[in-house]
C-alpha cells in the first residue's frame, strides 16, 4: 500500500492565543508548534498500515522551512519521505490547500490519502472533502477506525447519533479522528534516522497551480469574554441563585 | 441579490430543528445583499415534510424525494446538492452545522467553484463574514472573493426561524444521488436515548473525568431526568469509553448553548470551554477551586461531585415540590 499523510503544524493546542491589538493576526512571541493532533492520528494510521500491509507511507505539508522540524516527526513516526510545498500559512485557504494537495496526490498516485479532520488553528474542516470532490474519489471522513479489505477501506465514522459505518474503494480519502488510535512517540534511534530521509521541496509554481484565494481572512478580533461569576458556599445557596436571580430553575 | 439554497437536514424521518437555524442565516444575508433564500430538501420518503418549511418565506421549497437517498454517502449527495443548487439558480448553499453538513458541504463547494465559510458566527456584508478560529480564541472576519459562496453556519448563534404564514410553494425536482459504485453504506448504530438532543435541548448536565467510570457518571441521571436535561461530556469521558462520542461537547465535538448548562468534575479546559462558552447560565462543580472552568461559570460550586450532586437533586426537589 501506497499512502500519502499530512502533517500540517499548528500551535500548541493548548496554548492561550491572543490576537495582536492591530487585529492583523495572533501574537506568535514565545508560542510552540506541535504537530495538528489529527494528523498524528492520520500518520498513526498511515504507520501501522503499512507495517501490516507492506508499502510506504509519506508525509506532506504545506508550510514556510520552519514547519520541517514538525515533518520530521512524521518521518520518525515511520514516514519513509516527506514533501513540504513552500508557501506562508496567511497566503492559503481550504480551497488551495487542497489544490495543492491534489497535485501531489496525482504525481504520488498512492492507494489511500489520509489527512486529519481539522486543523485546530483554522477549524475549518474542510481540506479533506475538497480534496476527494476534486478528485472525484470517494470519501470517509471521522474515521474512528479503519480496516483494509479486498480493495477497499471499512470505515467507522462518529457522527451525530452513533456511529456509522461505511465502506470506500481504493483509491479514497479518509480523515481521521481522536479516536482512531493513540499515536506513537517516535523513540530516540527513530527521531536520527528520520534527519536522513528524503525530504523534497516543491513550490506551488512548479507544481503549476494558482495561488488566488477564494476566501481571505482579513481580520483578527479577540472574542468578547464572558464576565467571572461568583462562588457560592453551598448547594442550598446555588439552587436559590438559580431560582431567584439567574430564573433558570 | 441571490439567491440562497438552504439544505434541510433530517434525522429519523423528521426534520431537524437546526434547519430554522440556516434559514435565519439565510435571511440575515439577503438583508444585507437584496437577495432571497430557497430551502432544499433531499432524502428517501421526505415529501411529506414540505409542508412544514413552507411556512417561513422562502421562495421555494424544492424537494428531492428519492430512495437513492436512503443513506447519506458524501460524493453521490455532493454531487446531487450542486446540481439542485443548479437548478434553484442558488449563488450559495447553507446548512447548520453538524457532522452531516460538515461532511457534505465542502464537497458541494467544490463542485460549485465556490468559497466556504464554516462555522459562520455572523454576518457583516454580503461578502464577509465572522468565524471561530483557534477553538472559539479567535474570531476572524473572512472576505469570499468567489460569486458563489458555501457557508456552514454555527445554530448556536442564528436563533431558530418562527413561523411567518407564508406560503412557499412546494416544487418536486428529479434530483437524484449518482451512485459511482466507490462507496457503499454498510451501518449505523444509533445512540438510543429517552433524552432531549443534546444541541437543542434547554439544560445540558455534563460531566467530567472526576466522576471516574460509568456509575460515577450515573449520578448525572437523577439530575437530568428532575431538569429534562441532556447529558454531555468531555473528551476525556468519550475517550475512556464511559460516555458515546455523540455527547462529546468542545472543539471538535458538539457546541451547544442552552438556557443552563451544569459542569460537573470536568476542568474546563480551552476546548471543552469552546462548546458551551455561549451557554445562557453556567455553573460549575468542581473540587479544585483553580479549575479553569470556575473563570466562565455565573455560579462556582467547590466540592466534591459526589456529594454536591445527590444534594442538588434533593435540593431540586424541594423547590419543585415533587
Ligand atoms: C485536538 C484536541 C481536541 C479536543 N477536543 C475536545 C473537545 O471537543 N471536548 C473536550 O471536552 N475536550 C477536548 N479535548 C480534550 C481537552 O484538552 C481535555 O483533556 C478534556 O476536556 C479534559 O476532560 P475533563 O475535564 O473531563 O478531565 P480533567 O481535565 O482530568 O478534569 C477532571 C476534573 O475533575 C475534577 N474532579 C476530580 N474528582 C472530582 C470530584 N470527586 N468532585 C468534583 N470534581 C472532581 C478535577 O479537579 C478536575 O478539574 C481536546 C484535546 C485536543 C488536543
Ligand atoms: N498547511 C497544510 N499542510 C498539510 N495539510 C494540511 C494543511 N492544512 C490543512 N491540512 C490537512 O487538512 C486537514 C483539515 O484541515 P482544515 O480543513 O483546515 O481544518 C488537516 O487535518 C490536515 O490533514
Amino acid at each position: 500500500m501506497k499512502i500519502l499523510v499530512t502533517a500540517k503544524r499548528v500551535t500548541d493546542p493548548d496554548a492561550k492565543i491572543r490576537v495582536k491589538p492591530d487585529g492583523t493576526g495572533i501574537e506568535t512571541a514565545g508560542l510552540e508548534y506541535k504537530l495538528n493532533p489529527f494528523c498524528e492520528n492520520a500518520i498513526e494510521a498511515a504507520v501501522s498500515m503499512v507495517e501490516k500491509h507492506g508499502g510506504e507511507a509519506i508525509a506532506v505539508t504545506i508550510g514556510t522551512a520552519d514547519v520541517e522540524q514538525n515533518l520530521r516527526t512524521a518521518l520518525a513516526m515511520g514516514c519513509e519521505r516527506a514533501i513540504r510545498v513552500e508557501i506562508a500559512d496567511d497566503q492559503l485557504d481550504s480551497d488551495l490547500t487542497a489544490r495543492i494537495l491534489v497535485k501531489l496526490f496525482e504525481t504520488e498516485k498512492p492507494d489511500l490519502f489520509l489527512l486529519g479532520k481539522q486543523a485546530v488553528d483554522g477549524d475549518s474542516n474542510q481540506v479533506a472533502q475538497l480534496v476527494a470532490e476534486m478528485l472525484d474519489l470517494p470519501q470517509a471522513c471521522f474515521a474512528s477506525g479503519i480496516v483494509i479489505e479486498n480493495g477497499e477501506a471499512v470505515v467507522t465514522r462518529e457522527i451525530d447519533g452513533g456511529i456509522e459505518t461505511i465502506a470506500v474503494k481504493l483509491p479514497a480519502v479518509v480523515s481521521a479522528d481522536l479516536r482512531l488510535n493513540t499515536p506513537r512517540l517516535p523513540t530516540l534511534p527513530n527521531v536520527l534516522k528520520a534527519k536522513r530521509k528524503p525530504l523534497q521541496v516543491l513550490t506551488p509554481a512548479a507544481l503549476g497551480v494558482d495561488t488566488a484565494l477564494k476566501v481571505a481572512t482579513v481580520a483578527y478580533e479577540a472574542p468578547p469574554q464572558r464576565k467571572g461569576g461568583i462562588k457560592v458556599k453551598t448547594v442550598q445557596e446555588l439552587v436559590e441563585k438559580l431560582q431567584n436571580e439567574a430564573k433558570a430553575l | 441579490m441571490g439567491t440562497t439554497l438552504v439544505i434541510a437536514e433530517t434525522f429519523g424521518g423528521k426534520l431537524r430543528k437546526s434547519t430554522f437555524n440556516a434559514v435565519t442565516f439565510a435571511k440575515a444575508l439577503a438583508a444585507k445583499t437584496g437577495g432571497d433564500f430557497a430551502i432544499g430538501l433531499l432524502g428517501s420518503g421526505v415529501a411529506g415534510l414540505a409542508g412544514e418549511l413552507t411556512g417561513y418565506g422562502a421562495k421555494a421549497v424544492y424537494v428531492a424525494d428519492n430512495a437513492g437517498f436512503a443513506n447519506y454517502l458524501g460524493g453521490p449527495w455532493a454531487k446531487a446538492v450542486a446540481a439542485l443548487a443548479d437548478q434553484a439558480g442558488a449563488t450559495s448553499v447553507a446548512a447548520t452545522s453538524s457532522t452531516f453538513t460538515r461532511d457534505l458541504l465542502p464537497r458541494v463547494a467544490a463542485r460549485m467553484g465556490a468559497g466556504m465559510v464554516s462555522e459562520v458566527l455572523s454576518v457583516v456584508d454580503g461578502t464577509k463574514f465572522l468565524r471561530p478560529m483557534w477553538a472559539g480564541n479567535v474570531v476572524a472576519t473572512v472576505e469570499v472573493k468567489t460569486p458563489k459562496a458555501v457557508f456552514c453556519v454555527r445554530g448556536t448563534e442564528f436563533d431558530a426561524a418562527q413561523a411567518t404564514g407564508g406560503a412557499s410553494p412546494v416544487q418536486a425536482v428529479a434530483v437524484a444521488p449518482e451512485d459511482n459504485g466507490k462507496q457503499r453504506y454498510v451501518k449505523f448504530e444509533a445512540v438510543v436515548s429517552s433524552r432531549p438532543d443534546l444541541a437543542e435541548a434547554a439544560v445540558v448536565v455534563a460531566g467530567g473525568r472526576g466522576l471516574k467510570d460509568k456509575a460515577g457518571f450515573a449520578i448525572l441521571d437523577p439530575l437530568a431526568d428532575l431538569l429534562k436535561a441532556a447529558i454531555g461530556g468531555t473528551r476525556a469521558v468519550v475517550d475512556a469509553g464511559i460516555a458515546p462520542n455523540d455527547l462529546q461537547i468542545g472543539q471538535t465535538g458538539k457546541v451547544i448553548a442552552p438556557q443552563l448548562y451544569i459542569g460537573v468534575a470536568l476542568s474546563g479546559a480551552i476546548q471543552h470551554i469552546a462548546g458551551m462558552k455561549a451557554s445562557k447560565t453556567i455553573v460549575a462543580i468542581n473540587k479544585d477551586p483553580e479549575a479553569p472552568i470556575f473563570s466562565v461559570a455565573d455560579y462556582g460550586l467547590v466540592a466534591d461531585a459526589f456529594k454536591a450532586v445527590p444534594e442538588l437533586v434533593e435540593e431540586i426537589r424541594k423547590i419543585k415540590g415533587v
